[in-house]
């Protein structure tokens, strides 16, 4: 590499965190922040005691629970299901034995491990970010690299705070112009996979680009990039500005004072060259974006609210066609049935995709002065305690529960049924969270995935709605 | 982590594209802080009906499946979550070796750690094998790391790429992070540097 070849925003944080070169060309990567939770760490942890090895750097690793806990008072009093417990337990087990930071289930600060990470500053800008869960991606937003990495990666990670990965391709995905009324951040992202289907960005790093996603607050940032993966790819990033900055300062672990002042100079010599190349290009027009709403069981399937459920017999060869068939067998639906005519049984808001304060004031926007449908049930989701706290003090868990809505303590919750918040089978659930795989959300569940301000619209129509009609 | 040299076996066929890792171990079974005992849960929701009698419907609960080492499928392998439970659930049911046109990133990666091995073939040559895993018992299939080739039960022989240190780390059943533990002088140096660069970094 020539110090003057134009290069991408991952290419510099990757060459910035290159330890070394293996004679084979896989790079030693040095890792700067490394997010521990209670499902992915224990077997991980147990390696290190088997090897007599200890955590190389305890303040470039943060632990907390999310995905085991229950999300109403219940958790307060001890965790019912003897596993989860265990799990948790052993997470706090760990962290002692360890010396790892961690931040308890009483503490105002804890909540989902990717809401967390950017809340406390513990995710800046040019930093190297990994989590033993898939959709670190997420941190992505803030100019960094991000990425999940398996249990085994877990362990090296904590024994050696390095990775041993190959250089990826870089892709980007540039979305222009002004998104419409009623379209968000979700909106785009799934819009993306829906034209790059879910293994388009395998082997690749996303950068997303343009005016679009340049316009978006932070938390519109976050859901783009925490559904890379979704999009196949492990990594999705965000050229840091200015929005990213002033989200930034200020925040407990961020760099404070003249030490944020010099940080902010390096940030800014991150984003892409001009004249960068990159391995594959995606163009989206924003103005052509409707409100996205998924009908099957891979995230790539989406379609605008406005349109119907496709006939499986009429998509590509019989392979795609069988699987089509399976889709719209377990999901309950009929072909040509219309999207808006489907009627919900749950709705959840919530998820490191759609929990921040930005989601939670969208969602109180449709439910205000509205009621939730008969039948349904529908849940709010704050994405951390410090989340709760916010829309608290602005009065949002009024608007809710007097909408008819629960207003819940911070976690993972019901986007991934391994806790007690989850779909009994047969229901049908409009979910901000990433992901509609067959029992994701609990055994026989159905999701549709969508935006805060389209699931709260379900929520009080009682039927998938397109946002735009009651807003 | 076992070696993988050279593996002779039955292969299944799951002709599905798209096999995310909540198909291959539901987060319900997430719960273990053990990586072994995931096998019977493998597949969990199309393998065992709702009242949890098994779904005779699924190739993994027939003969000669139920002792099948090798799996064949279609498009995107491992997609979705980073759990390594997935590959835990393979191994534990007894599946070394995955064959698929392509695989997820994250997937791709937990299995070279625990001793699987992901192997890429074009969708034509990975239906054809499906053709040979519908013949049961008599078509069994063998991978070669060795020599880099897969071999059908009719002797001709699929040669297929692996990035080489995988390929060695695979062929001696080496686990990574002693590997890496020799570089800590580099690792060293790296954080002098970046602690002098950017002391904030560090607390």
């Amino acid at each position: 590499m020539s110090a003057t070849k134009p290069r991408t925003l991952y290419d510099k944080i990757f060459d910035a965190h290159l330890v070394e070169t293996l004679p084979d060309g896989t790079a030693l990567l040095y890792i700067d922040r490394h997010l521990v939770h209670e499902v992915t760490s224990p077997q991980a942890f147990e390696g290190l005691r088997m090897a007599k090895r200890p955590v190389r750097r305890l303040d470039g690793t943060m632990a907390v629970v999310d995905h085991n806990i229950a999300t109403d008072a219940s958790r307060y009093t001890g965790i019912e299901d003897p596993e989860s417990r265990t799990q948790v337990e052993t997470l706090e087990k760990n962290v002692k034995e360890f010396n790892v930071p961690y931040i308890p289930l009483t503490d105002a600060r804890q909540g989902i491990v990717h809401v967390i990470g950017p809340e406390q500053g513990l995710s800046l800008p040019g930093m190297t970010i990994v989590c033993g869960d898939s959709h670190t991606s997420t941190h992505g937003a803030m100019g960094a690299l991000a990425f999940g990495i398996g249990t085994s990666e877990v362990e090296h990670v904590l024994a050696t705070q390095t990775l041993l990965q190959k250089r990826a391709k870089n892709m980007r995905v540039t979305v222009d112009g002004v998104l419409p009324v009623g379209c968000t951040a979700k909106d785009i992202v799934l819009a993306i996979i829906g034209k790059i289907g879910t293994a388009g960005g395998n082997g690749h790093v996303i950068e997303f680009a343009g005016s679009a996603i340049r316009a978006l607050d932070m938390a519109g940032r976050f859901s783009v990039c925490n559904m890379s993966i979704e999009g196949g790819a492990r990594a999705g990033m965000i050229a840091p500005d200015e929005t990213t900055f002033e989200y930034a300062r200020g925040r407990p672990f961020a760099p404070q004072g003249e030490a944020f002042d010099r940080a902010v100079e390096w940030w800014k010599t991150l984003p892409s060259d001009e004249g960068a190349v990159f391995d594959k290009e995606v163009f989206l027009d924003a103005a052509e974006i409707v409100p996205m709403v998924s009908w099957g069981t891979s995230p790539e399937d989406v379609l605008p609210i406005t349109a119907a459920v496709p006939d499986p017999e009429s998509g590509g060869d019989e392979a795609r066609r069988a699987q089509l068939r399976r889709m719209v067998e377990y999901m309950g639906l009929t072909p040509g049935q219309k999207l808006t005519d489907l009627k919900v049984d749950v709705v959840f808001i919530g998820s490191c995709t759609n929990s921040r304060i930005e989601d939670m004031r969208a969602a109180a926007q449709i439910a205000r002065g509205r009621h939730v449908a008969e039948g349904v049930r529908a849940m709010v989701v704050p994405g951390s305690g410090l989340v709760k706290q916010q829309a608290e003090r602005e009065g949002l868990d009024a608007i809710f529960r007097d909408a008819g809505f629960e207003w819940r303590e911070a976690g993972c919750s019901m986007c991934l049924g391994m806790n007690p918040d989850k779909l009994t089978p047969g229901q049908r659930c409009a979910s901000t969270s990433n992901r509609n795989f067959e029992g994701r959300q609990g055994p026989g569940g159905r999701t549709h995935l969508c935006s805060p301000a389209m699931a709260a619209a379900a929520a009080v129509t009682g039927f998938l709605t397109d946002v735009r009609e009651i807003v | 982590m076992d070696a993988f040299t050279t593996l002779t076996g039955i292969a299944a066929p799951l002709p599905m594209a798209n096999v995310d890792t909540d198909k291959i171990i539901p987060a319900r079974f997430l719960k273990t802080i053990a990586r072994t005992g995931l096998g019977k849960s493998l597949f969990a929701n199309l393998r065992y009906n709702e009242d949890g009698s098994e779904n005779p419907d699924f190739v993994l609960n027939q003969q000669p499946y139920r002792r099948a080492e090798v799996l064949i499928a279609h498009e995107n392998f491992g997609c979705g979550s980073s759990r390594e439970h997935a590959p835990w659930a393979l191994l534990d049911f007894g599946i070394r070796c995955v064959i698929a046109p392509d695989f997820a990133d994250i997937f791709h990666n937990n299995s070279f750690k625990n001793g699987i091995l992901p192997v890429r073939l074009p969708r034509e040559v990975c239906d054809q094998l499906m053709e040979d895993a519908k013949l049961g018992a008599n078509a069994r299939i063998t991978i070669d790391l060795e020599r880099q080739v897969v071999v059908r039960p009719n002797g001709e022989e699929i040669p297929f790429e692996i990035d080489p240190l995988r390929r060695h780390l695979l062929l001696n059943g080496l686990d990574d992070i002693g590997q890496t533990m020799q570089q800590a002088p580099a690792i060293d140096s790296f954080e002098a540097r970046q602690r002098a660069a950017q002391p904030w970094l560090y607390r």
